[in-house]
Formats: C-alpha cells, sequence, structure tokens
C-alpha cells in the first residue's frame, strides 16, 4: 500500500513534452483511437520549438529544382561528420517534404514563392535553398499548427507538470511515469504501456545558453535510469551567434537568416576573417574572394558560397579563435554584420522579428548598426539511442523522438534540420508506439514502493534543515560546465569536470529547499538538478573518451578528426540501477554502417 | 553593495496576499524578468513566476508592471520610473501563486474554436499567393501571452462574461480562419451568438498591449464585426428569410464541421 497519495489515470501513450516532436507524435497515436496524454512542464504552446527562427529544411525542390532527398541526406551527413545514424538521416530526408506540406493541410501559412508555392530559404550547409519558412518565427508557425491539431482531435494535456521517473516492470517494461503538478505540488501517477519521451535539450546545464529554464534533460535522464542508452552526449552545438551583449539579450540567438541573407562578419579590426577558416573538406564549394562571395546571393551559379554560411560548429570555432586571438568585441565576441549590407528596409521585410526584438529588448536598431554574438549553448545532438524507423529505444514500450533522441545529426547539425527532425520521428514514434500498443503491449500496475521512493527523494529537499540552495548549486555547476567542458575542451579540464561533478553529486543530495511544494520555482529546480547532473556526467565522460575533433565536440589536445574515431559512437548506459549518483558505464560501439547505393552518393561528389 | 532598485511584488495564493519590498543593486541592461530571477536567486527562492523563453516569444511572463500589463522579458528596467517597480499578477485570471495565474479559461477557448478545414488539396499542392497569406500570418504572430485577453474590460473586472465572450486573442484567431485562402468553415454565427464578438466596444486596449504589435481590434475585430453584419443582417437575405419563411441557422448549422 503506498504510503504518499497520488492521483492516477490510464492511458495507451503517454507523451513527455509538447514541442514539435511531442505534438506530433500524439497526433499519430491519436489518429489511430489511441487514449492518449500529453504530459509538459510548461503552458501548451510554450516549447521551445517556439524559438527556431530559420525554418524547417525539406527537399520540396520549389526554389531549386534540382534538390532532391539524396543531397539533403548528403549535407545532413557531411555536416554531422559522418557521425551520423544514416538510416535516421535518410529517413529524414525522404520524408520531410511530406511532413512540411501535411502541415499546410493543418492551417500553416507558410511564406510564398512567385508561383503560389512554399518558398524556401538558404541555409548554412544546406547545398541549396530549402527551409521552408515563415519570416523568421518557422517555430511559433510549426508549434501553433501542431498545438491546434492537437486540440482540434481532443487529446488529453497536463500541463506544468514534471515527470520525476519513468516505471518499469519486473521484466524491464515500461508501465507509466511519475510525478507532480507545478500549480499545485500535488503528485501524480500515469499508467500506460508505451511513453514517447520528447522532452529536447538539456542546455540547462551550460552558463551561455539559448536554452530556457525547460531544457535540462529530463528526457535524456529519465531514459538512462529506465535502462535506455545514451550516444554522442558529447556533441554539442554552439551556435555561432548568439547575443553576449547587451546583458537583457545575453545568449539570445541570432538566426542564421541573417548571413543567408548578407549578414557577414568582422572582427574588431574590421577585417571579413571567415575567408581564413575554409576547411579543405569545403573549400571546392566555398567562395575565396570578397567578389566571389557577394555574387552568390543574388544567383547561386554566379559564384560560391560565402564562407559565413559553413555549417555551425565551422562558424563557431572560427569566432572562438578569433577572441582569443585579441581581436574581439569589448564584450568578448565578434561583430555580425548587416546594416552596412542591406537597407533598412530590406532588413525590416526579411528579418522583422530580429528587427524587432533586438529593437526592444536591447535599444539596438539591427538596420544601422553592428551585433555583438558569439558561441552559446544551444543544442545537443547526442541522446538517447533509439532505432531509425521506429524511434524505440532498448527498454520496451520507451520511445524518443526530437532532440532527446541521439544519432541524426552525428556530431554537428544542420539549421532547419531540427523542425524537420521533430516532424519526421515525432510522426515516426507515434506510429511505432501505437503499433506497440495494438500489438497486445499492455501496462503492469505500478510498483508502489517505487512511487513511494520517488516521492520520498523529491520532497526530501523541503524536508531537509540547513542544506545548500539549488541556485547556488545550478550557478556554480553552469560556471564549471562552461569552463572544463565547453567550445573548446581538453583533456585536463575533462577530468577536472568529471572530479567535480562527483562533488556535484554529493551537493545535489543535500539541497534545501524554502517554502511549500505549490508553484515553488526552487523547489521545481532542486527536482531538476539530478537530471541536469545526469546529462553533464556523459557529456564529460563522452568528452573523455572522444580524442579527437569532430563537428560539435572539439578537443584542443586532439585537434583533427580521427579516422577510427569517426567508425564509433560512444554508448553510456547504467547496468547496475538508474540513478544521478549511480555508475555510467561508457563504451564505444561501431556505427552504423551505411548501404552500398548510399556510400555512392559521397563518391560522387568528389 | 549599493540598494539602488527597489521592487515590490505582489505575493499571496489563491486566499489572498499583500505586496511584498525588495532592495537589489541596479545592474545595467537588465530586464524585469532579469530582477525577478535575481530575487529567486538570492532573497526569495520560491517566488512563483511563469517564463520560458526570455526573449519575448513564448509569451508566457505576462504580468502587470506598474499597473500595465507587460511581459516581464521585454520590459527594461532603465525605462522605468526610477524610484520604485510595482510587479502585480494579471488581473483577469485567477491566482495560483504569486505572479502566476490560472490561464485556464484561455485554453477552454482555443478548445471551442472550429477547427481549419481545407478544401481538398489539388494535384501539385496548394497554391496561394504572398499577399492572400500575409492577412492571416499577422494573427498568427500571436505568442499567447493573454495580455490583451487581460486588459480587455468585458472580462477584466466581469467574470460573468468569460462563459460567452472569446476574447481578443481568440477573435484573431477566428479572424485568420475566416481569411485563410483555403478554409471552408464558417463561423460568423457561432461568433455572433456565443462567443460574444458584439460586446467589444473597440477600445482598442488589446492592440495597445500587444507585444506582436498584431493590430487586433482594425486588422481583425472590425473586419470580423462587418463580416457578421453582413452575414446576419444583410437586408436581401432578410427579406428572403420573411418572404420563404426560412430560419437563420444556428452556429452549428452554419459551420461546416470539419472531418475527425
Amino acid at each position: 500500500m503506498a504510503i504518499h497519495e497520488t492521483s492516477h489515470s490510464e492511458y495507451d501513450v503517454i507523451v513527455v513534452g509538447a514541442g514539435g516532436a511531442g505534438l506530433r507524435a500524439a497526433v499519430e497515436s491519436t489518429r489511430r483511437g489511441l487514449r492518449t496524454l500529453i504530459v509538459t512542464k510548461s503552458l501548451l504552446g510554450k516549447a521551445h520549438t517556439v524559438m527556431a527562427e530559420g525554418g524547417v529544411a525539406a527537399a520540396m525542390g520549389n526554389v531549386y529544382e534540382e534538390d532532391n532527398w539524396k543531397v539533403h541526406f548528403r549535407d545532413t551527413m557531411r555536416g554531422g561528420k559522418m557521425l551520423n545514424n544514416y538510416r535516421m538521416a535518410e529517413l529524414h530526408a525522404q520524408e520531410a517534404p511530406d511532413r512540411v506540406r501535411e502541415l499546410e493541410a493543418w492551417g500553416a501559412l507558410f511564406d510564398r514563392t512567385p508561383d503560389g508555392r512554399i518558398l524556401q530559404r538558404d541555409f548554412g550547409g544546406h547545398r541549396y535553398a530549402r527551409l521552408a519558412h515563415v519570416g523568421d518565427r518557422t517555430g511559433l508557425e510549426l508549434i501553433r499548427t501542431l498545438q491546434q491539431k492537437v486540440v482540434s482531435m481532443g487529446v488529453d494535456v497536463v500541463m506544468e507538470c514534471k515527470v520525476l521517473e519513468i516505471l518499469t516492470d519486473a521484466d524491464g517494461k515500461v508501465a507509466g511515469c511519475v510525478g507532480y503538478m507545478r500549480p499545485s505540488g500535488e503528485f501524480v501517477t500515469f499508467s500506460a504501456p508505451s511513453v514517447i519521451l520528447a522532452t529536447g535539450g538539456v542546455g540547462k546545464a551550460w552558463k551561455y545558453t539559448s536554452n530556457s529554464w525547460e531544457s535540462t534533460g529530463d528526457g535524456h535522464a529519465l531514459a538512462l535510469w529506465a535502462g535506455a542508452e545514451l550516444i554522442d552526449m558529447e556533441c554539442i552545438q554552439f551556435h555561432p551567434t548568439g547575443m553576449v551583449w547587451p546583458l537583457s539579450v545575453r545568449g539570445l540567438l541570432v538566426t542564421e537568416g541573417v548571413r543567408g541573407d548578407g549578414g557577414v562578419l568582422r572582427n574588431s579590426t574590421g577585417e571579413r576573417f571567415m575567408f581564413n577558416y575554409v576547411a579543405d573538406m569545403f573549400r571546392a564549394e566555398t567562395a575565396d574572394s570578397e567578389e566571389e562571395a557577394d555574387k552568390w546571393y543574388d544567383d547561386h551559379s554566379a559564384g560560391r558560397r560565402p564562407p559565413e554560411l559553413l555549417p555551425r560548429d565551422e562558424v563557431a570555432r572560427a569566432i572562438n579563435t578569433e577572441v582569443k586571438a585579441g581581436r574581439g568585441t569589448p564584450h568578448g565576441g565578434v561583430y555580425l554584420d548587416i546594416a552596412s549590407r542591406r537597407s533598412a528596409e530590406f532588413i525590416k521585410r526579411r528579418l522583422p522579428s530580429m528587427y524587432h526584438q533586438f529593437m526592444e529588448l536591447a535599444g539596438v536598431d539591427i538596420t544601422t548598426e553592428p551585433m555583438e554574438i558569439g558561441p552559446t549553448c544551444h543544442y545537443i545532438m547526442g541522446g538517447v539511442r533509439v532505432e531509425a524507423d521506429t524511434a524505440a529505444t532498448k527498454v520496451p514500450g520507451l520511445f524518443a523522438a526530437g532532440e532527446v533522441a541521439g544519432g541524426m545529426h552525428g556530431s554537428n547539425r544542420l539549421g532547419g534540420n531540427s523542425l524537420s527532425d521533430l516532424l519526421v520521428f515525432g510522426r515516426r514514434a507515434g506510429m511505432a508506439a501505437s503499433d506497440y500498443v495494438e500489438g497486445g503491449a499492455t501496462a503492469s500496475p505500478l510498483d508502489a514502493a517505487r512511487v513511494d521512493k520517488v516521492i520520498d527523494e523529491a520532497i526530501a529537499p523541503l524536508l531537509r534543515e540547513g542544506g545548500e540552495s539549488p541556485y547556488d548549486i545550478h550557478r556554480d555547476l553552469q560556471e564549471m560546465m562552461q569552463a572544463n567542458v565547453g567550445i573548446i575542451r581538453t583533456g585536463s579540464e575533462l577530468e577536472a569536470a568529471r572530479n567535480a561533478l562527483d562533488e556535484f553529486a554529493e551537493r545535489v543530495a543535500r539541497v534545501a529547499v524554502k517554502g511549500g511544494r505549490a508553484y515553488n520555482p526552487g523547489w521545481n529546480l532542486a527536482t531538476d538538478l539530478p537530471s541536469m547532473l545526469t546529462v553533464s556526467r556523459c557529456t564529460t565522460l563522452g568528452a573523455i573518451n572522444r580524442t579527437e575533433s569532430r563537428g560539435g565536440h572539439t578537443r584542443e589536445d586532439y585537434p583533427t578528426p580521427d579516422a577510427e574515431m569517426g567508425k564509433v559512437n560512444f554508448v553510456h548506459s547504467q547496468p547496475s540501477g538508474g540513478g544521478y549518483r549511480e555508475e555510467i558505464k561508457t563504451v564505444p560501439e561501431p556505427i552504423l554502417e551505411m548501404t552500398a547505393e548510399l556510400k555512392t552518393l559521397f563518391e560522387e561528389a568528389k | 553593495m549599493a540598494s539602488d532598485l527597489k521592487i515590490r511584488v505582489w505575493r499571496g495564493d489563491s486566499t489572498g496576499g499583500h505586496f511584498e519590498e525588495y532592495d537589489l543593486e541596479r545592474v545595467e541592461g537588465e530586464v524585469v524578468l532579469d530582477v525577478i530571477h535575481r530575487l529567486q536567486a538570492t532573497q526569495t527562492p520560491d517566488l512563483a513566476c511563469r517564463w520560458n523563453c526570455k526573449a519575448g516569444k513564448c509569451g508566457s511572463c505576462s504580468a502587470e508592471i506598474n499597473g500595465r500589463p507587460a511581459l516581464m522579458c521585454m520590459t527594461r528596467v532603465e525605462e522605468l520610473p526610477k524610484d520604485l517597480i510595482t510587479v502585480t499578477p494579471m488581473r483577469t485570471f485567477p491566482i495560483i501563486r504569486d505572479l502566476v495565474t490560472d490561464v485556464s479559461f484561455n485554453y477552454e477557448m482555443a478548445k471551442q474554436v472550429p477547427a481549419f478545414n481545407p478544401s481538398p488539396e489539388p494535384e501539385g499542392g496548394y497554391r496561394m499567393q504572398q499577399v492572400d497569406v500575409a492577412r492571416g500570418q499577422e494573427f498568427r504572430k500571436c505568442i499567447e501571452c493573454f495580455l490583451c485577453q487581460d486588459v480587455c474590460h468585458v472580462i477584466r473586472d466581469h467574470d460573468e462574461h468569460k462563459a460567452h465572450y472569446a476574447g481578443p486573442r481568440f477573435f484573431i484567431r477566428y479572424a485568420e480562419l475566416e481569411m485563410h485562402p483555403l478554409d471552408t468553415n464558417d463561423r460568423r454565427e457561432l461568433l455572433r451568438q456565443k462567443m460574444g464578438l458584439g460586446l467589444c466596444n473597440i477600445t482598442k486596449c488589446c492592440t495597445e498591449v500587444c507585444p506582436e504589435h498584431i493590430k487586433i481590434t482594425d486588422n481583425a475585430i472590425i473586419p470580423l464585426k462587418e463580416r457578421v453584419v453582413g452575414a446576419s443582417y444583410d437586408p436581401v437575405a432578410w427579406v428572403g428569410r420573411v418572404v420563404l419563411r426560412r430560419k437563420k441557422r444556428t452556429p452549428d448549422e452554419a459551420a461546416v464541421q470539419p472531418a475527425p
């Protein structure tokens, strides 16, 4: 008999997270007639997906007829430095156009070409103009369309609910989950044979981040604790153009669209420095003079691509190097300049919400002055290891889609590939979870003793006297991770981080919170610390093991890619029991071998 | 440490509350939400406020700052009067705790909007011109901060109207659907009979507080009123109804219900 009182309900499919992937998954299982529940830590429609600006990458060929899924696939694999799960990249490139068209049938209003089709824009790493978009607020359009779709289908949504643990049965199969309602602090349990994790990212473990308070790696940790595996956790994308100044906009991202539309990067001497940082892999397709680059914007056949549009990791590293060499701005960034290159009218039309946001938040007029930008923690490529076709994890009944899943983007994600990832794999996770339930899977009764233990741990900080504040622990964790496991890493710092994380585990175990359970942000943060700590440990362990530089993982002591390292993923698991203080095992495992047919795509390109 | 910033925050829950005053150091370039976060981290860890993106894109941190409905993340401290900043929760919605209100009214209204129902997709996909989608795009900029709902006097001090009043946020949603080049549903009678479109007397307060600068009154509510009047009070249709004794359609009859 349970000690703690909880309210309980039963479903067929539980979706944790209400961003693009979660909502898209819920559409699918609801369409199949299954009882579906969406659980979200915030209000519906507030998920981090709204922050995506540039667009949805899909080889629709509306602007350049030459575009097709094979080119998109190749761009994605090369952007990811070939560490990607090739099958995910393949499915993604093949299915993205249908997922975009489907949104239009659900009410989305994309920008149009002159002949009335969906307009597509250029973006870093994409060979052709490929991003379906709505000005620079594409993520909002996507979330609103899916939100409205889900509401019209009558899906149950539990808002402002934090999931603490995925519960499994004696056979290791999913049985449900336990969490609490943030407004009341009341504990809740849900039973279901299948759970889809769509919880997004982990950025809140770093100091300079574009992510909101929600991005604490809950799904990553929940999966690992429940017996699933994580891969590529060392691969974190630092977006090259996050604002570093003024304070009110620090961490805010400047869409890559600014560079696609003519914006260039300059150091404090005024030099357009990206020409000095073109890696051999991209030399053939990148302009080698300003004249050539400037011709490209109007006509892609008149010149090769400007180097500002290299993949994100390349640009972020270049900026980092410039700043370290003493050629940065007073606040430690570089200048992103579109003001001197395009008319005010052009900028306002093409980048309306960028213009509006900087004007209002910071008093910066981007049509007259350059922006001060620098690399900002933005996205984790790594995540829960899943089967490409089904989004299934190792735990029966547990699925993962979107940012929380790993593999699709390899070691570096191309801009625009995130929104399409959400749609393609959100749908696939919804279908696979439905197949699993329709195949006869049922939920075992929840383990009451386990539920009590989870609740005991969650309320312990409220009962503890004289422990440490969760805000202090969080701040120290962010600074430590930023300093030691940031954009440029080195062996000694990573070892220091590993040791520091052991101390953090002790501190988290002693955290104390004032106040009650009802809408108490201090308590909420205290319950987010275990997952932040878990992902920080995995990222650090992955970074220690990957003795090379590749994509979103750069080692100062191993500055180049290593062919052997490119053949493995580092896989994390907790074989002796899940929990933020339990041991994490990290082993290399070979990446999925690409089919011979797909390999020819890369030979043709050479 | 110099305490040169005074902020007064409403603290309490559904049973009642009071103002609490805090002194902090002024930090250059902050927005009000930064100050609230600083309070949480240093002085009052359980101060409740909702927020997500801190970039004016998610619409979570709505409150009333010096009496004016605004997003805390979009209000710069240096633009406020120097002596005192007062932050209170949105008044139109029930209090949960401190600055957090129960906005479920809006989610209930969202459920009542008859869904988008497009014409069948032609071979080769839908075609729409930019000029035709631009009207709806303005309304789809809405970040659902519900400040327009908060400021609207029809419900701000009249809870009793909430049962039959969609409010500005949903009037722009209806307008967007009405103006969508592909939609086939008719929501005009619903707007007139059940959604309280007539209660709005176009004081434009909603337009004034909209952080996305959507021209709610001019571009959505007034055109909707015209369309509803056109459908409901058209003299030719009136003659038709009288002479042919045709009954006026109910909202449910008027709307084309979409396939589930």
